[in-house]
């Protein structure tokens, strides 16, 4: 495995920019995980290492070797899409075979079977192996393609939404599996998803893309507790970060436009009056919205709790962050 | 608006059953979910009540009329399908007075009720727009208003968002549901999403196999669940399920998994045999000293909380826990469950053990 560097990768596409200056190191051994909504980069920068889209402007670094002027396959990157491409007359063991069968590779077919073993181990599909990749359930399928990166050994693998076209109990089953693959491996890992829990449940570092630019790069704790604006504030959270102007609980800090609440950093008891409007009963937790002058505000509550609707609460911020116009953090 | 009783309703299509003998109530101004996997039921189930299937046996009442082989025009009940078809070649006005104008009400009644429901929507500003260009969610609203025009008795729903992504999803979830407590209709929502169901309804009807496996408010589901199933379905992480070859008495307050003896509810029904103990995930606190231990398979940060996954001889479970407490994968740690809220199953039939806890709930079936 290998560090991958991008030193102020640029890319666009006629006139619109899919990736502006963008600087970040891979360390080896980590899974990345790069986050944004649809149109922010993400999968650009996906496919600009892989070699699939050349640069405008800047050098992206594999093991410390410029990649500029090497071909997808020189560049030894696996690369797993979101819709699982096997071959459907081969069997789970042929298409896991397939990436070592490759000419260039010349590996030994011991070699060979030793590996997708391996992988079918790690992956939990040994039993599977001499079944068509048509009678896989979808899980198994994109277990076999996450397969077919693993049985190879790249640089670095890179995987753009692979789990989106599966059903929620299967992605969160996946994501621990993933996390416990590549922590196993010692694979370096660059994931492309607009997905913030599997940006933060995996992830050793974040990078947060906005527009092309990435605004943010770190721990998913560092993303999470010290945004540097209110716009990677509101990517991670569920319930979304509340913000509000930031003299809505009166004094406030010179320079600050907007304050950001967490919904767990609101206490109830003393402070500002505000009127329930909804209670959302979760199970684990309880969705308390409120309003407070004509702002909407969620906040939790234990399990068992109970409020009625219009019935009024007190409430005021704990460790509130607050942005400046710009969105930028101030303290 | 109107009170829609399911009592002993059946559909058969050949051979196959699609929903078996089922029952419950629908009152008055609730958003009521049916949740369950594809194939569950619970769109027929829907469509039964709208006229759009007739049930092979059993009777639907609204409003306490009984109209269960009454055709769908006849029953004053709207449908909003996923997706929503509007009239590609009129503009927003038009399509929204087409029911209206097709019932043959007047020009001026008509075009009241249109602003009525515009204001309603908050789509005003677009009503002389065409409906090519419109956003997805502008979209849904002129869906809506079509449907909220004819003020009918009641709405179904089949899956009104799930053509949505995630995001956008969300803020029509809320939309929907903020409309609803404007207008206080009754409205029957189908959904296989179990934290949608949870968010937006005041009551839910588990479907599972052409069955209904418990009914009743989203907090009451979640906490007292009559049977594995629907501990599985509803919950993210779901409930976790401890199996063990054991026993309770009748009056039996714990049960002994892995040489530990656990407290449970005081039951008041005895079981031996295949058992599961189901906890919830956020009902677990890991400690050094907890007799019942685990090795920690994977942590899973989430900001606020942390999921940890722990293997223990009784199977994999997720306990959520806060994101301060310092956990590693292959540690070994101690688990305490919160006792009160322990759900035994006897794993043969998948039914919920009945204690303390639960005993209000299943005793109604």
């Amino acid at each position: 495995m290998a560090d991958v560097e991008l030193i102020n990768i640029a890319k666009s596409f006629g006139s619109e920019t899919a990736v502006r200056n963008v600087s970040m190191t891979i360390p080896d051994g980590s899974f990345v995980v790069l986050l944004g909504p649809t149109g922010a980069g993400k999968t650009t920068t996906l496919r600009l290492i892989a070699g699939l889209e050349k640069l405008d402007a800047g050098t992206i670094k594999i093991d410390g070797r410029d990649v500029d002027q090497e071909t997808p396959a020189q560049r030894n990157v696996a690369m797993v899409f979101q819709q699982y491409s096997l071959y459907p007359h081969l069997t789970v063991r042929d298409n896991l075979a397939f990436p070592l069968r490759s000419p260039i590779l010349k590996t030994p077919a011991s070699e060979i079977s030793k590996k997708v073993r391996e992988v079918a181990e790690v992956l939990q599909i040994s039993h599977k192996l001499d079944n068509r990749a048509t009678e896989l359930s979808g899980g198994e399928m994109q277990r076999v393609s996450i397969g077919r990166a693993l049985v190879r050994n790249p640089s670095i693998y890179l995987m753009d939404e692979p789990l989106s076209s599966l059903d929620a109990k299967l992605r969160s089953d996946l994501r621990v599996e993933l996390q416990r693959i590549q922590a196993n491996l010692g694979a370096t890992l660059l994931y492309v998803t607009h997905d913030q829990i599997e940006a933060m449940t995996m992830a050793t570092h974040v990078g947060v893309l906005r527009e092309g630019e990435l605004v943010q790069f770190g721990t998913p704790r560092e993303i999470y507790e010290q945004p540097n604006s209110d716009y990677v504030a509101s990517r991670l959270g569920l319930p979304r970060i509340n913000l509000l102007p930031a003299d809505v609980f009166g004094s406030t800090i010179s320079g600050a436009e907007t304050i950001g609440l967490r919904p767990e950093h609101i206490v109830q008891g003393s402070g500002r009056e505000a009127r329930v409007t909804r209670v959302e009963h979760l199970g684990d937790q309880v969705r308390v919205h409120l309003q407070l002058e004509g702002h909407t505000i969620t906040t939790l509550s234990e399990p068992g709790a109970t409020y009625k609707t219009g019935s009024m609460v007190k409430i005021e911020p704990r460790n509130a962050i607050y942005f400046d116009r710009d969105g930028s953090r101030i303290t | 608006m109107a009170t829609i009783d399911i009592r002993n309703v059946r559909k058969d299509f050949g051979d196959f059953t699609a929903v078996k003998e089922s029952s419950f109530t629908i009152e008055d101004g609730e958003f009521f979910m049916l949740l369950g996997p594809s194939g569950c039921g619970k769109t027929t189930t829907l469509r039964m009540i709208a006229g759009l299937e007739l049930p092979t046996s059993g009777e639907i009442y609204l409003d306490g009329e009984e109209i269960s082989q009454k055709p769908a025009s006849k029953r004053d009940i709207a449908f909003v399908f996923q997706m929503f078809a509007l009239y590609p070649h009129m503009n927003v006005r038009r399509n929204i007075s087409y029911p209206l104008v097709s019932q043959g009400m007047r020009r001026s009644e008509v075009r009241a009720k249109v602003q009525e429901v515009a204001g309603i929507l908050g789509i005003e500003r677009i009503l002389d727009r065409p409906v090519g260009g419109l956003s997805g969610g502008d979209r849904q609203r002129v869906a809506l208003g079509r449907a909220i025009v004819r003020n009918p008795k009641a709405f179904m729903m089949d899956e009104p968002l799930g053509a949505l992504d995630a995001e956008f999803r969300e803020h029509m979830a809320e939309e929907l549901r903020n409309l609803h407590d404007r207008m206080n209709a009754t409205t029957v929502y189908v959904t296989h999403d179990q934290l949608e169901a949870m968010q937006m309804g005041d009551k839910i009807v588990v479907m599972n196999n052409a069955v209904v496996e418990q009914f009743g408010t989203p907090q009451m589901v979640y906490d007292k669940p009559a049977t594995l199933f629907v501990a599985d379905f509803i919950g993210s992480p779901s409930m976790n399920f401890l199996r063990f070859s054991g026993e309770i008495e009748n009056g039996g307050t714990d049960v002994t998994l892995d040489g530990q003896r656990l407290i449970v509810p005081r039951h008041l029904q005895g079981a031996r045999g295949d058992l599961v103990f189901g906890i919830r995930p956020e009902r677990i606190t890991l400690s050094d000293t907890g007799g019942y231990r685990g090795e920690v398979l994977a942590v899973e940060y989430l900001g606020t909380t942390q999921i940890v996954t722990v293997q223990t001889a009784n199977g994999v479970i997720k306990a959520r826990i806060s994101a301060g407490y310092s956990v590693s994968r292959g540690d070994r740690v101690g688990l305490e469950f919160e006792s009160e809220t322990v759900t035994l199953f006897d794993e043969a039939t998948g039914k919920a053990l009945i204690s303390e806890l639960n005993a209000e709930v299943l005793a109604d079936g």
